[in-house]
């Protein structure tokens, strides 16, 4: 999968659990869940459980403490992707 | 800045005959029961498959939570106290506060027996199959006991005592005077006060193991719960939720909150599981003192007392209730306040109970009437020998009530009795 197919099923995933809408509609690689889009940190192990049950993959909590952002998120789903 | 008047300015309800306070008010008026059959009961190969619950459209909570709230809900105590919470929030007059700064004089009260069950149990099964990461982010905040009151007083933005209480089946009852007692003291000016109990086989299972569920009634749910009659064979487990607004009279004078009824005091004591008090029985002799020091603490005479709401779970143990009363009282026979139970509508909510009972309490005074019991037409010939019948009313009666006693008692041997009156 491309980072640009990826993008929009991330997307679809964070949704729920962003408080600033408008960071959502700026959504880009740069963009930081918390700071950005003011997802409650609690909230970041759901959002990982939502990308494993999407993707078919296990994130580690090494890889799970990284993905802070669309950007580092992207590369871990790819990477996890390639190795399945 | 002590005893302070106290007075209730808003009510919420989440019982097994109404899901708000208008339907539960016709409900207990017109002796409308909530008991229903539980196919969950009978699969699990219950004895008693009967229950009291709320029943409403999922898509009601959304009208409560959020989207990211309700994502792996499974706490249905926490719906039920969220619901009547918020209801009594807003019957009070009050919107939710989305400043930044928290509400320092307002409080939360809401008492629990256990919380989440259901979510506790898939967290169980998820961690026994090694996917303990797998719980996500909600299994603690749903199973703590304080996550109802948690929850609530996030909603409201509360920056004063903010906690749950449990003393079993008198929690509801206690949670209100614990609310009375920090603002009469003037330690805060309002408190959300309440209690929640789930559903669930697994909640309930528990007691029908202990045979104290009617296991005769199955194919007839309605007259299932019998308090008082001879013919009681056991409390209907039930669930549920009901929330008070408690505030201080200077803080609902001032803004012009409209007024139910106003609270006098009350006790909360235990019998120490002495004296023929046990883990699952009270001893006489605290609950008749509970009742004694809860009308000296309301500044009244025992004979200002008009009805009582009583405890009155169906089980054996009615008849020396009515015997603690008469004691406690020193009123029998025709000089016996009114007294009724709303548990033959609803069941017996636990936890839930004494919150639950409380709001129909106080919607007696403010609507002058005392709901009748259904299912003692054949009333236990030990109490028809303490009060006289006309007493004990099996249709609503159309009187005015001042003073209510309302009592809860609870496994431990604990026992707690609130004294409401007409506000005036």
């Amino acid at each position: 999968m491309t980072k640009e197919e990826l993008l929009p099923k991330l997307k679809a995933i964070i949704e729920p659990y962003v408080q600033n809408q408008d960071g959502l509609k700026k959504l880009n690689e740069n963009t930081d869940f918390i700071k950005d889009l003011e997802i409650n940190s609690a909230n970041l192990v759901d959002v990982i459980l939502d990308v494993e049950d999407e993707f078919g993959i296990e994130i580690d909590n090494e890889a799970m403490e990284k993905m802070l952002t669309v950007k580092a998120s992207i590369e871990i789903i790819k990477a996890k992707l390639s190795e399945k | 800045m002590k005893n302070r008047r106290v007075v209730i300015t808003g009510l919420g309800i989440t019982a097994p005959n109404g899901t708000n306070v208008s339907e539960f008010t016709n409900a207990i008026k017109k002796g409308v029961s909530g008991i229903r059959n539980s196919k969950e009961l009978k699969s699990f190969n219950f004895s008693c498959q009967i229950a009291g619950f709320p029943i409403y459209n999922k898509d009601y909570l959304n009208n409560y939570f959020s989207s990211i709230q309700l994502r792996g809900l499974n706490a249905s105590g926490m719906e039920y106290g969220v619901i009547a919470g918020i209801d009594a929030w807003k019957d009070a007059g009050f919107s939710i506060s989305t400043a930044e700064i928290p509400l320092w004089d307002v409080g939360v009260v809401f008492g629990t027996g256990i919380l989440g069950v259901d979510k506790f149990r898939e967290a169980i099964y998820k961690v026994d199959e090694g996917k303990v990461r797998r719980l996500g982010s909600t299994t603690v905040t749903q199973t703590m006991a304080s996550g109802i009151s948690a929850f609530l007083g996030g909603m409201l933005g509360c920056g004063n005592v903010v906690t749950t209480n449990s003393s079993a089946c008198s929690t509801g009852t206690e949670a209100i005077l614990m609310a009375y007692d920090r603002i009469s003291s003037g330690k805060a000016e309002i408190i959300l006060a309440g209690s929640t109990s789930d559903s669930g086989p697994y909640v309930w299972g528990g007691f029908d193991a202990m045979r104290i569920l009617p296991y005769k009634y199955n194919d007839n749910p309605i007259a299932a719960s019998r308090p008082m009659s001879a013919s009681a064979s056991g409390f209907v487990p039930g669930s549920g939720a009901g929330a008070l607004v408690i505030e201080s009279l200077e803080s609902a004078q001032k803004r012009g909150a409209s007024i139910y009824a106003e609270i006098l005091g009350g006790h909360v004591n235990s019998g120490g599981q002495r004296n023929g008090g046990s883990m699952t029985a009270p001893n006489s002799d605290a609950v008749q003192q509970c009742i004694k020091r809860a009308i000296d603490n309301a500044g009244i005479h025992k004979d200002d007392i008009d009805a009582i709401n009583g405890h009155l779970t169906a089980t054996a143990m009615d008849s020396v209730e009515i015997h603690n009363w008469c004691e406690a009282l020193g009123r029998k026979e025709s000089d016996f306040p009114y007294i009724n139970s709303l548990k033959s509508l609803v069941g017996h909510c636990l936890a839930a109970s004494g919150s639950i009972e409380s709001v129909a309490t106080v919607l007696q005074l403010k609507e002058n009437f005392i709901f009748g019991n259904i299912n003692c037409e054949d009333l236990h010939p030990e109490i028809e020998a303490l009060v006289n019948r006309e007493k004990i009313p099996t249709e609503t009666l159309d009187v005015s009530p001042n003073i209510i006693a309302k009592a809860s008692f609870g496994f431990g041997d604990v026992n707690a009795c609130v004294i409401f009156k007409k506000y005036s």
